[in-house]
């Protein structure tokens, strides 16, 4: 059974558009697994914890399994404590971003983020050995690794990012808040003026990036629907949808109803960029060119819906 | 401490022994280590020659194969760690969990350090590389202060390696595809970071226009220097202000804190730049053995003469102090 997994909020989201999102996701979106929890920022941690206890009663009495997201970047003393916290004490089983939680976490049964490096067989098999059941698999990874790693490490489930903007890069400085004129340490939260991320454009007028704080994004986003089935042949049995500040309740549906087979790749495409109208969307990652490439099935060299 | 010296061919290799490196560090010529550029690095006779010449003047060799194994061809870097470990390297530089496990379990007796592109920023990450594969040595990222490198340093179990002159990532290194998302090819699979493959330059009006695949990175007015188009160092528009959206096209220099670095307990120095020419590798490590050579209050003129040295001759102690996050 092939499931949709919801992936964690990159963005900074005030607490109640927050716990509204995922109201309507418990109520309307037919997604198997919601990751809950910061990722980018240990700053913003405070947001969401007075609405997080409402949030997880309410996905649970929906059905949804759930588990709670490490942090992507740990340098602070501060850091690691919330990390090594969110380990020992969390009823969930947790997705690990980054080495410290693969370390701490060894023996328990647990997922694997798509910021942690797997690009290979191998290195699948190891996680899986030290506990993973799951693992997202990074973005930039293309099909032809996709596949002969889910042909090389059988026994571990794998996950594919099939919608939203791309995590591309991390950093201990954030460009954000530079950006208008702060740094890091007093930053005043700004990243929160931008829910679905700050644009950078070139000097040419390209939309290039979003910046989300001190995660650097694609302005594409991700969208493999033409490809599922490929996935779906391969060994791919979750494919995930990122939050981005649109209707993802009717994203969600979309996947569904493609995955059921009763809607046509091409119409779900369509039906995509009704939803989500300002977005431009890519797959070149997973056909081994530019991430922000376009690459259609029916045409090889035609533009981006 | 020890200093560690970069080296893309024989040649500079060579200065870099005679200039006074305690290792020199090197790949082999394919996509297996991070600086995967034409012209550059060691086939296995020429690193074998270069082993033999630094072990004669008592230096070690430290060989990166420091990318990320591609599924499928696993094969090309296990042969290449195969060879590095038969030529005798003292060390091999690994990135990838996979090929840690493989070089831990086929050459146990091989002494492994931790790349900076595995990206183990905090204690607890280092701990879990020292338990799983025995490292010996970890190379920090240019993510911490240098207060973060001394509480590390209290609580690992391993040596630990900073860089401290040279290229600047200003992104967690071994963490990020933004080249790859612009030309397909990135440090992590391809050893590569902003190709010149897919770099143009443009005259556009009395402007020099430099782009990166299909994007712009930078423009030049009449009479300003035009860099090279590494994608985090370009000029963009974010949001309503223009400028250098995460970092000027600056070089990392922080041998003027070398003496709070061995405080922090930082065992190795390393210097950024294989792709860099053999005069230069000369001139900058024969001057970085003089500072560590020199009592503190007599390195001012060394310290100029590394400044000079720097790309653009502009540079900075990036994260190493706190107000640069």
């Amino acid at each position: 059974m092939t499931e949709l997994t919801l992936g964690p909020v990159y963005y900074l989201w005030d607490g109640p558009k927050w716990r509204d999102f995922y109201f309507q996701i418990a109520d309307e979106a037919p997604v198997d697994r919601v990751i809950l929890g910061e990722t980018v920022c240990s700053k913003r941690q405070h947001f969401i914890e007075p609405h997080l206890a409402e949030v997880v009663e309410r996905l649970e009495r929906a059905g949804k399994s759930l588990a709670f997201s490490s942090l992507a970047l740990v340098t602070l003393e501060r850091e690691s404590r919330i990390v090594k916290e969110l380990i020992e004490t969390s009823d969930y089983p947790i997705e690990v971003n980054d080495l410290s939680a693969i370390g701490l976490i060894k023996g328990r049964r647990h997922l694997v983020g798509p910021l942690v490096n797997v690009y290979n067989g191998p290195t699948a098999r190891l996680l899986a050995q030290r506990g993973a059941d799951r693992i997202c698999l990074p973005p930039e990874l293309p099909f032809s690794s996709i596949a002969r790693i889910a042909a090389d490490a059988p026994d571990v489930a794998l996950e594919v990012m099939v919608f939203g903007r791309m995590p591309l890069a991390i950093s201990a400085r954030c460009a954000h808040a530079r950006s208008k004129g702060r740094i890091k340490d007093n930053c005043q939260f700004v990243c929160g003026e931008e829910p679905d991320g700050l644009s950078i454009r070139t000097l040419d007028r390209q939309s290039f990036l979003v910046l989300n704080g001190v995660q650097t994004m694609s302005h594409t986003c991700q969208l493999l629907l033409s490809e599922l089935k490929d996935l779906q042949e391969a060994g791919v049995n979750a494919f995930r949808l990122s939050p981005q500040d649109c209707d993802m309740a009717r994203i969600a549906a979309i996947f569904q109803e493609t995955l059921s087979g009763s809607m046509e790749p091409q119409e779900a495409i369509e039906l995509i960029g009704h939803t989500y109208p300002k977005a431009k969307f890519s797959n070149g990652f997973h056909h081994g060119r530019e991430g922000a490439g376009w690459v259609s099935r029916a045409k090889s060299n035609a533009h981006a819906p | 401490m020890e200093l560690i010296c970069p080296a893309g061919t024989p040649a500079a290799f060579r200065e870099a022994v005679d200039a006074g490196a305690d290792a020199v560090y090197c790949g082999f010529r394919d996509e297996t280590n991070a600086r995967n550029f034409p012209g550059l690095n060691f086939s296995r006779d020429e690193l074998h020659d270069a082993i033999v010449y630094a072990r004669k003047k008592g230096c070690m060799t430290f060989v990166a194969l420091n990318t990320f194994m591609r599924a499928g061809d696993e094969e090309i870097w296990y042969s290449a760690a195969a060879d590095a470990v038969r030529l005798g390297a003292d060390a091999l530089i690994l990135a990838d969990f996979g090929l840690m496990a493989h070089v831990r379990e086929q050459y146990p007796e091989q002494r492994l350090h931790v790349s900076v592109q595995a990206s183990a920023s905090n204690p607890e990450a280092i701990n879990f590389l020292v338990e799983a594969f025995d490292a010996k040595r970890v190379v920090l990222p240019r993510t911490l202060t240098i207060g973060d490198i001394a509480r590390i340093g209290r609580k690992v179990k391993c040596e630990i390696e900073v860089f401290v002159f040279g290229g600047l990532c200003v992104m967690a290194e071994g963490r990020c595809s933004l080249s790859s998302y612009a030309t397909g090819k990135s440090p992590n699979m391809n050893g590569v970071c902003s190709p010149a493959s897919h770099v143009r330059y443009r005259q556009d009006g009395s402007d020099m226009v430099s782009e990166l695949g299909t994007y712009t990175i930078n423009r030049f007015s009449h009479g300003e220097a035009a860099g090279y188009p590494t994608l985090c160092k370009g000029r963009f528009d974010i949001g309503d202000a223009r400028g250098y959206a995460f970092e000027d096209p600056v070089s990392l220099d922080v041998m003027g804190e070398i003496e709070a670095l061995k405080d922090a307990g930082v065992s190795a120095l390393k210097i950024e730049g294989r792709q860099r020419g053999k005069a230069y590798v000369a001139e900058v490590v024969s001057t970085l053995r003089q500072v560590l050579a020199t009592a503190p209050s007599g390195r001012g003129p060394l310290l100029a003469r590394l400044r000079a040295l720097s790309e653009g001759q502009k540079t900075t102690v990036g994260a190493y102090e706190k107000r640069w996050r």
